[in-house]
């Protein structure tokens, strides 16, 4: 039996499944990096999430939308996985799989499933829980230095919020409670489970791009707007707030540059796209961090630009072979 | 050495499968029957002037060119007319066909059969250009777009730079490459030909990458002729699409709904320069062509010297064909297209037949899009594939059109790499369809 179709008769091999596996293998250093520093707790964390996003998807295709389930294209893990990622690794297991539910149900799969998600689900689950449970997902805990935390437990106690919620004139004080760059890289600090290993999401990071998986713009763009405005502020004010490196290897941004906001369905289509995207990015991260009430800005960062996309795709367009240029 | 050049906007990597290129041509054994389409080309189908009982020869002229843009189609073979009626062609319509029973191999007799190179160019530009046109040279890279019409330039147009397309960029083919390792000589010969038709000094004959031997002998050659150069480009499909050439060769892009000579510039295949050399110097009309016969259902995989008409089975006869074959592609795999009928006749701008194993022909099931921008990164045009699809399926045409759809150029890089397994480019060739039809 001959078969008859459309040109081209091949296809790249590189399907959706594809490229979350490659996902979630760039997300494998920072899962594990994490139950190092954080041990059994970080573990059940992701497994609760990554087990709770996959069957809020199956439940949802199989009897709501009555389609084929798409959890074969592996997204739904990526989702559990960043999900956790930003979650403080003694987050409790009820309020872990309601902020699944957020992302898979009312972000991802009531806007039409995957491909069709106006905002990053793993960041609007984070979100929520930020914004529903304040306490628990600010409680972090410290691997080793614990001499960084008050009795307090709701006192935040990351790089950041030692930064915000210290009196920018008690330097010494400052420096005394900051970690060392060192510790910062290798991610010896309080924060989520997924954002303190530096080291493991740059691991993540080079293996998306030898795969390929993501163009280089958006997380270049992003790092770099960020740095170069901490670094202006900090010539101009001398205000260690905005001391580039600690900014640079704290907080969410290399997760949430790296692998949320590369995320494909909610950023633009077009290089330049990418670009403006990436660079709003880094305005508002850096807005957010140093002249709001939040010590971290990531999240909402890559949100407000999310919702700016169809915006940007409907005004960018990528250069017509032929035309604007001499 | 100088620079290897290749176009700026996207492009792809598909595997090459080029596992015939160490093959050398042979001559195809001459079918008993011949069936010829009378339109084999761009444009209108050429006049019958043959009718059933007539005798012909090989090269007799059994069509003539029916306007302006239109080409003579001759006879391949020597024999009888015996019917002429609509028959399927390999794009699966049907074409006015001249069939013909063979009867020895008799050749018209102007025609020179001797294998010796004639380097002298004596005609003159016009007898050049009438002689391409008697000869029914069309575009044998696969548009068939008629020779003459590219060559006679409209009037206020210059062309300062011959492109001769040796950049075989879809898989699997390779009889350009062949052609270019066993008859470097008559290729430069027919630049030079093409350079006088255009009162030119300037060709330039662009080979990829990964034609080591190709390149090889057309160099050697190439150092004994003024006039005509070399040029190696990276191996990425589609650098042999037209527009894409020559934004490598010269840095100049052809704007929308412009033709190439809007950038004083004339792309030939080499196998319609090898034609027009024998056009030209031999008098030998276009009656037959190499034809890659390959794919890992075919046991010898070859090039073969082969008459237009002959049944594409003949072919696949010759080369041997392994048990199971689950697909056959006239042409190559990224544009050619899947034919039911084995027996469709090889035309002039047949490159290849393709044969491939049931377990190699991929069907792919289409998921929702992830919005990954890899079609817009891959489209050569600059276009957005994802956003036509859009369009068109909601059968906003104009919609598409004013995101230039109409500029789409059909290499099949969207759909290639489309992670979703989305047919963009059958969306992109609805929304041309539909926009044309409309006008």
């Amino acid at each position: 039996m001959l078969k008859v179709s459309t040109a081209p008769h091949f296809y790249s091999n590189i399907d959706t499944a594809h490229i979350m596996r490659d996902v979630i293998i760039a997300l494998l250093p920072a899962g594990l990096a994490a139950i190092i520093l954080f041990g059994l707790n970080a573990l059940i964390t992701i497994v609760t999430s990554v087990a709770g996003c996959v069957a809020l998807e199956y439940i949802c295709c199989r009897w709501w939308l009555k389609i084929k389930p798409t959890t074969g294209d592996f997204s739904a893990i990526v989702t559990g996985l960043l999900l956790a990622y930003n979650l403080p690794c003694n987050m409790p297991i009820w309020m872990n799989l309601i902020g699944c539910f957020a992302a898979i149900v009312i972000t991802k799969i009531a806007f039409g499933g995957i491909g069709k998600n106006l905002f990053n689900p793993a960041l609007v689950g984070r979100v929520f829980l930020f914004i529903s449970f304040p306490v628990q997902m600010t409680s972090w805990v410290k691997p080793k230095l614990w001499d960084f935390f008050n009795t307090d437990v709701s006192t935040s106690a990351t790089t950041l919020g030692i930064l915000k919620h210290t009196d920018p004139s008690e330097l010494d004080k400052i420096y005394q409670l900051l970690p060392s760059w060192s510790d910062m890289f290798i991610g010896n600090i309080g924060g989520s489970m997924g954002e303190v290993s530096a080291l493991a999401l740059l691991l993540g990071l080079f293996w998306l791009l030898y795969r390929r998986v993501i163009s280089w713009h958006i997380p270049f763009y992003y790092v770099t707007t960020f740095c170069v405005l901490n670094f202006g502020f900090w010539l101009y004010t001398g205000n260690i707030i905005f001391e580039p490196t600690t900014q640079l290897l704290s907080g969410g941004l290399f997760l949430g540059a790296f692998f949320m906001a590369t995320d494909y369905t909610t950023s633009p289509m077009s290089i330049k796209g990418k670009i403006i995207f990436a660079i709003g990015c880094g305005i508002l991260t850096f807005v957010i961090r140093q002249y709001s009430s939040y010590p971290e800005g990531v999240s909402f960062a890559i949100l407000i630009m999310n919702a700016c996309v169809p915006l940007i795709d409907k005004t960018v367009k990528p250069r017509i072979f032929g035309t604007g240029r001499k | 050495m100088n620079k290897i050049k290749t176009f700026k906007i996207g492009g792809i990597h598909p595997e090459k499968f080029k596992i015939s290129s160490d093959v050398a041509i042979v001559n195809a054994p001459i079918p008993e029957t011949v069936t010829i389409p009378v339109r084999q080309h761009i444009g209108a189908p050429a006049k019958i002037l043959v009718a059933k009982g007539d005798k012909v020869k090989v090269g007799t002229l059994i069509a003539d060119a029916d306007g302006v843009i239109s080409a003579d189609v001759h006879s391949s073979v020597s024999g009888e007319v015996t019917k002429i009626e609509d028959l399927e062609v390999n794009t699966g319509y049907y074409e006015k066909m001249i069939t013909i029973r063979v009867e020895g191999d008799e050749w018209e007799d102007k025609i020179d059969r001797s294998s010796d190179i004639i380097r002298e160019i004596s005609a003159s530009p016009e007898e050049i250009i009438k002689t391409i046109e008697e000869s029914g040279v069309v575009g044998m890279g696969g548009a068939g777009f008629p020779t003459p019409v590219k060559v006679r330039l409209p009037d206020g147009k210059k062309v300062d730079t011959l492109i001769v397309n040796g950049i075989e960029c879809e898989p699997y083919l390779t009889a350009d490459d062949r052609l270019m390792q066993e008859y470097a000589e008559q290729i430069v010969i027919g630049a030079k030909i093409l350079n006088k038709a255009l009162g030119i000094q300037k060709a330039i004959i662009a080979i990829d990458e990964n034609k080591p031997n190709a390149i090889k002998s057309i160099r050697e050659v190439t150092r004994r002729y003024v006039g005509v150069n070399i040029q190696v480009c990276t191996t990425k499909y589609p650098q042999g699409a037209e527009k894409q050439l020559i934004s490598a060769i010269t840095g100049r892009e052809v704007p929308p709904g412009c033709l190439p000579v809007d950038v004083n510039c004339v792309v030939q295949n080499v196998g319609t320069i090898f034609a027009i050399y024998e056009a030209v110097q031999k008098h030998k009309p276009l009656f037959e062509r190499i034809v890659t016969i390959s794919g890992d259902g075919i046991i010898n995989p070859s090039n073969l010297r082969v008459r237009i008409g002959t049944p594409a089975s003949e072919l696949i006869k010759q080369a041997g064909q392994k048990d199971e074959i689950g697909k056959i592609i006239f042409g190559g795999p990224m544009m050619g297209n899947a034919a039911i009928n084995i027996d469709a006749p090889i035309t002039k701008t047949t490159s290849g037949v393709l044969l491939l194993q049931p377990q190699s022909v991929f069907e792919p099931e289409s998921s929702s899009c992830i919005r990954c921008a890899t079609c817009v990164d891959v489209c050569p045009q600059g276009l957005e594939p994802f956003a036509i699809t859009d369009f068109v399926r909601n059968g906003e045409y104009q919609e598409a059109k004013k995101i230039h759809v109409l500029d789409c150029i059909e290499c099949g890089c969207c759909s290639y790499s489309c992670p979703a397994r989305i047919p963009l480019l059958d969306y992109c060739k609805l929304a041309k369809y539909e926009i044309r039809k409309k006008k």
